[in-house]
């Protein structure tokens, strides 16, 4: 099934053409709108005459995370606040989120993009849907929550938390559609099988809509044998629109772009050498009709791979595998980002707290949870265990407003935390692990 | 009169009360007394020894989490609501016992109990003209040996 069947199986040398035009514009709108672009591209030389080709993309200099914090909160923005009808945020590398803004134009792409992978894996109009990504500042709930209504489902906007409320919704509604985060996905049915629930009462769920984060092979044979769905993946960050930037179809043979609005490259995340199709390395992606935004060679720090072959299902658009790692030490934690850095401005902002710390991520159950674990040199604090409680408090607090999760702080013995001589490896990731 | 207490932070894993203890056996330190008291995920060790400022100076040289405190000892009879009278001695004065630990001494035929209070002057001045004896470093171990 095909949302926009036209843009959907463009021959590819048409839809280069439409890329090169956008790509152009793009160049030349980012120059004219946005001061940071208009230095960069002015010391580069670069206007949108001087891009012949899409290859010719390689000149531009790429656009990082950083660039973004830099000019908080809406030093990017290309457009006028009256023409702004949109505001969210994710997660920054430090202190501050990461903020964009989308015009209306904006948000109709969006909706579109987003549609398009939605009715790729199957939804129709008959389904009801519930949404089961937290709602607020994260893109998530309402990039698929406008999608869904575009194509006509009956959306139910449950959000995250209250699991038990959420299972009765899905038991009463006939719910044949969940949106959520794999990890919560499994949560949800564990809660269901806890409850001695019986998996009966939810056999008119079909299809599980699941991005934020990646669906390992695992847990995909997991989800569709718990829920006995049908599990599929979508992707997208909120610095690009949110989800909806690329995702599988009926097929699950990669995760298809939308080409005509985003333009994907790879890279050599050392070098930033353009590599060849085909090889695997860093995602860069290029808004091709952003106004609110709009960013040129955004380095995503995502490892894939781009296949450029024309899928089964018809679709003539390129397909990124799904993504491998990172390039930097972001993690995913319940679906939210994570940097490190985050938690280490945080605790070093803290007095009574030694400059090592270390991170734990497991997979307890269904769920992943982040320990932070520092060491305890302050000893003013061993007469009471008031104290050292209340500095964990303190700690886990500040922490759960930076990053909008929860996680174990723990103190441990000076000099526990291992060394590290240059770069320091702070995290230990125990997921994956058996 | 007052005692120096040692209190060091223990991580709740296998063999750290061992290494930690073995740095007092190694350098000839003398238990008198000791508690613990943990949560989930470590504990405070709190000592009396005979010589805490040489205790300090190694556990701090190996890098463990150390402090000396003073803090009150008190001699009572070992005998039925003995630490009941005192500790009713204490409370009259408003003063509130943090923690407390004790052991028998069977020389003195008495009970020594270290109490952890806010302000040991207050609690030395409460128990002055009670039949409740302050004991002094030296007195502790001396009677032990």
């Amino acid at each position: 099934m095909f949302f926009q069947k036209d843009i959907e199986t463009m021959p590819r040398k048409q839809l280069e053409e439409l890329q090169l035009e956008r790509l152009k514009w793009t160049v030349d709108y980012c120059a004219r709108n946005v001061p940071f672009y208009t230095k960069k591209l002015g010391e580069a030389g670069i206007t949108g005459d001087k891009i012949k080709s899409l290859s010719d993309i390689q000149y531009i200099p790429p656009t990082t995370k950083a660039d973004l914090r830099d000019n908080y909160p809406f030093g990017m923005f290309a457009q006028p606040m009256k023409n702004i009808v949109r505001i969210h945020a994710s997660s920054g590398t430090t202190g501050k989120p990461t903020v964009v803004g989308y015009t209306k134009k904006d948000l109709e792409v969006w909706s579109d993009c987003m549609a398009r992978l939605l009715v790729a894996v199957g939804t129709t109009c008959e389904d009801i849907v519930q949404i089961s990504f937290g709602y607020g500042m994260f893109t998530g709930a309402l990039g698929l929550h406008y999608a869904l209504e575009k194509i006509g489902c009956a959306v139910v906007p449950n959000s995250s938390g209250n699991t038990e409320k959420a299972l009765m919704y899905m038991r009463d509604f006939g719910t044949t559609a969940l949106v959520a985060t794999p990890t919560y996905a499994l949560y949800m049915c564990e809660t269901a099988k806890e409850l001695e629930y019986p998996m009966s009462d939810y056999s008119r769920l079909r299809l599980g809509l699941f991005g934020s984060e990646g669906t390992t092979p695992e847990m995909r044979e997991q989800l569709e044998k718990g829920w006995n769905i049908f599990a599929t993946d979508n992707y997208g960050m909120s610095e690009l629109q949110g989800p909806g930037v690329s995702g599988e179809c009926e097929e699950r043979d990669g995760l298809h772009f939308c080409e005509d609005y985003f333009l994907p490259e790879i890279v050599n995340p050392e070098t930033l050498e353009t590599l060849d199709a085909g090889e695997t390395g860093e995602l860069l992606v290029t808004t091709l009709t952003k106004e609110g935004i709009p960013l040129l060679r955004y380095r995503t720090r995502d490892i894939t791979r781009l296949n450029y072959d024309v899928c089964k299902c018809g679709r003539t658009s390129v397909r990124m595998d799904k993504v491998k790692g990172r390039s930097d030490d972001m993690l995913k934690i319940r679906g939210v980002n994570v940097f490190p850095s985050q938690i280490e401005s945080v605790l070093l902002s803290i007095d009574k707290i030694g400059p090592h710390y270390q991170l734990v991520v497991r997979r307890e159950g269904f769920t992943d949870t982040l320990e932070v674990q520092f060491e305890l040199t302050d000893s003013s604090m061993l007469e009471k265990f008031s104290e050292i409680e209340k500095l964990q408090k303190n700690v886990q607090h500040r922490l759960q407003t930076v990053l909008g999760i929860q996680c174990k702080v723990s103190v441990v013995e000076p000099k526990t935390i291992e060394r590290f001589v240059g770069k320091a490896k702070r995290i230990i990731d125990l997921r994956n692990t058996k | 009169m007052y005692i120096k207490q040692i209190s060091i932070f223990v991580e709740n894993k296998p063999g750290r009360l061992a290494d930690i203890t073995g740095i007092l056996a190694d350098n000839k330190i003398d238990i008198r007394a000791l508690s613990i008291a943990d949560t989930t995920d470590y504990g405070i060790l709190r000592l009396i020894v005979n010589d805490p400022d040489t205790a300090l100076e190694k556990l701090k040289a190996a890098g463990i989490t150390s402090s000396i405190t003073n803090v009150l000892a008190i001699g009572i009879p070992d005998e039925a609501g003995a630490f009941s009278d005192a500790i009713r001695t204490l409370s009259a004065k408003g003063i509130n016992v943090e923690y407390a630990y004790a052991f028998i001494t069977p020389e003195a035929g008495a009970a020594y109990v270290i109490i952890r209070v806010e302000d040991n002057d207050a609690a030395a001045e409460a128990l002055k003209g009670t039949s409740i004896k302050l004991i002094g470093q030296q007195e502790i171990f001396n009677q032990s040996k």
